[in-house]
């Protein structure tokens, strides 16, 4: 901390060179930020959801299945439970007719599997205010997890987090892109 | 200690590397037409090691890209006189040049003494003159300095060359990204990272005193909202409750934060008291509320609300009370900011496929839409009022554009590398 002090004052003396002879005008700047520190030192890595330049809806950075470490019929694909990703429409937070289904899987294999626990991650594609996006992931993953609760899923095993529009899973800037951006992801966290 | 004095070290290096280290170049697209000469006469130099900074290059620049003036090329000068005896004002009325400058960097045992002089060339007269001490490590802030003082003489408006900027970066590796939080001057040097992530950072929010600033970290897995002093680095964890911590947003006083929480359930505004730590929910909505932003006298708060449908722009008192709405053209009204002297406010605007910056004049209510990107976002105001800084894209390229208020003086800052997104200009 003392070295970052020492480099910090930084004081203007300005004085006019002619016209008013020694009057002295003090412009003095302060703040230090050339020195800031960084103050995270951040080493998380397992990201799960950084998928980027892959096609096909179901595939990620883990491969196909990201949840197929819980059970084999998490990357079963004719089990609905293998599909973990759901997408919404555009500034949209109702699951659609497809999807149901597929909520419907996991909430079963959780009533019957109390001490799994899920995280919903909710996404928007980057079109927007990002904060909004924000807001509307979470409105994604919350109408899943509200879906679920009500076929008896307690609450305890089901978390929701919103990265809106800052983890993208696939990294174009087109329509394509954007449609496979606004999705919730079930995350099962193991035992 | 170790980690900081290694970030020292950095930062000391690249204080002292010269001008061609550009982190960020500014291509001005649309200018003015009243633009005003100027000729900013290369400073004479005297001192044995050199002077690591061209100050007139940088005061020549900052003037040439506020668009308020057109600066001479060095070629197509007459002569280039360092102290008033040698200037012959004749040479420069005959190009046309309203305004000349010229000044001396002499070196004087590490420091530097800059001085310059800032002549009206028809009348043959000083209108200014200074001198002013440097370190090295501080000549580029001087020179910015000589900018601003140049500006508000001759503009009337203050200077915002010596502010600074914060903004988000992210970048790729593989399929690890990195989200870092950096802070440059306003012409994009000496650009710092105060915080770095391998998850999100999000939302840079200055404190009004521009010491400090508040910003949404998911480096938990999880949303958090933290204020860092930028001088020691130091920083607090002021809202970590479950679900949404974002849109930081300080009243004008310093004392509260305004933010966004879903902890009750639907996203809403609350103020956080800074000094008690007591918190206030503001909005009560079952819809979505967020993105607050402070009239500058304090008293109002702008918010971002889907409870008609679709997002748009509501206005209520900083104590609660009654909301209203306030913009009803367009189907998208987001991320408002309010202009320093609080007649104003810029927000994206959607309309059809197209998110663009408008800006409403609040006593009118009349919106006009001063961007012509697809994809712009997330606008900040200079803090002189003249300028709206914000986020674009074309094609994969994110980049910092900043537009004059009526739209018809357009810069376009562009980035070495990265994605970069969320301006912020320093108070």
């Amino acid at each position: 901390m003392k070295l970052n002090k020492t480099v910090l004052a930084l004081a203007i003396s300005a004085v006019i060179l002619s016209g008013c002879s020694e009057d002295e005008k003090d412009a003095s700047l302060t703040d230090g930020t050339q020195n800031a520190a960084s103050g995270i030192n951040d080493a998380s890595t397992s990201g799960l959801n950084n998928g980027s330049g892959l096609s096909g809806s179901e595939m990620n950075a883990s491969g196909m299945y990201p949840n197929a470490g819980i059970g084999p019929e998490f990357s079963d694909p004719n089990n609905p439970l293998s599909k973990s990703t759901i997408y919404f429409m555009l500034d949209s937070s109702q699951v659609q007719d497809d999807f149901v289904p597929v909520i419907a899987a996991h909430a079963q294999y959780l009533v019957a599997h109390p001490g799994q626990r899920v995280v919903m991650e909710g996404h928007g594609d980057e079109r927007g205010s990002r904060e909004y996006n924000i807001a509307l992931g979470e409105q994604r993953a919350k109408s899943i997890a509200s879906m679920m609760k009500v076929q008896g899923v307690a609450d305890g095993q089901l978390e929701v987090v919103s990265y809106g529009e800052e983890k993208p899973a696939s990294l174009g800037h087109d329509e394509a892109s954007w449609e496979l951006n606004r999705r919730v992801e079930l995350v099962y966290q193991g035992k | 200690m170790s980690f900081f004095r290694k970030i020292l070290l950095i930062g000391l290096v690249s204080f002292y590397v010269p001008s061609s280290y550009a982190e960020m170049t500014i291509e001005i697209t649309e200018g003015i037409e009243s633009a005003l000469p100027i000729s900013v006469v290369p400073f004479g130099m005297q001192g044995a090691s050199g002077v690591p900074v061209d100050v007139s290059f940088v005061v020549d620049a900052d003037l040439g890209r506020s668009g308020y003036f057109k600066t001479l090329d060095k070629q197509s000068m007459p002569a280039k006189p360092s102290t008033a005896e040698a200037v012959q004002f004749k040479d420069w009325q005959a190009l046309g040049q309203n305004y000349l400058v010229i000044g001396q960097v002499i070196e004087d045992h590490g420091q530097y003494n800059v001085q310059f002089q800032l002549f009206d060339v028809y009348k043959g007269e000083q209108l200014m003159g200074y001198r002013m001490t440097s370190s090295a490590a501080e000549l580029r802030r001087t020179a910015h300095h000589i900018s601003d003082l140049i500006f508000e003489k001759l503009t009337g408006k203050k200077g915002v060359f010596s502010g600074r900027i914060a903004y988000i970066t992210s970048s790729r590796q593989g399929k690890q990204s990195t989200s870092k939080l950096q802070v440059s001057d306003a012409d994009g040097f000496n650009a710092q990272t105060i915080a770095s992530s391998v998850e999100p950072l999000m939302s840079p929010a200055w404190s009004p005193d521009g010491r400090k600033i508040a910003y949404v970290s998911f480096e938990k897995k999880s949303a958090a909202i933290y204020i860092q002093t930028l001088a020691t680095g130091e920083r607090a964890r002021v809202a970590e409750f479950p679900g949404i911590n974002g849109a930081p947003s300080w009243s004008p006083d310093g004392a509260k934060l305004a933010l966004t929480l879903s902890k009750d359930g639907s996203p809403d505004i609350y103020i956080l008291n800074l000094v008690t730590r007591s918190l206030t929910k503001l909005t009560k909505s079952f819809a979505i509320d967020t993105e607050p932003t402070w009239s500058p006298d304090g008293s109002h708060i702008v918010f971002t609300s889907d409870r008609g449908g679709k997002p748009q722009l509501y206005i209520m008192s900083s104590q609660g009370g009654e909301e209203k709405r306030l913009t009803f053209s367009g189907n998208y009204n987001a991320r408002a900011s309010f202009s320093p002297d609080g007649k104003s406010i810029a927000m994206v605007h959607g309309n059809g496929s197209d998110y663009r910056i408008a800006v409403m004049d609040m006593a009118t209510k009349s919106v006009n839409v001063i961007t012509d990107g697809r994809s712009d976002e997330s606008p900040s105001f200079a803090p002189n009022g003249s300028m709206i800084l914000y986020a674009s894209r074309k094609g994969s390229a994110g980049y910092l554009s900043a537009v004059s208020l009526d739209g018809k003086m357009q810069q376009k800052l562009v980035f070495d590398s990265s994605e970069i997104r969320e301006p912020a200009w320093s108070p």
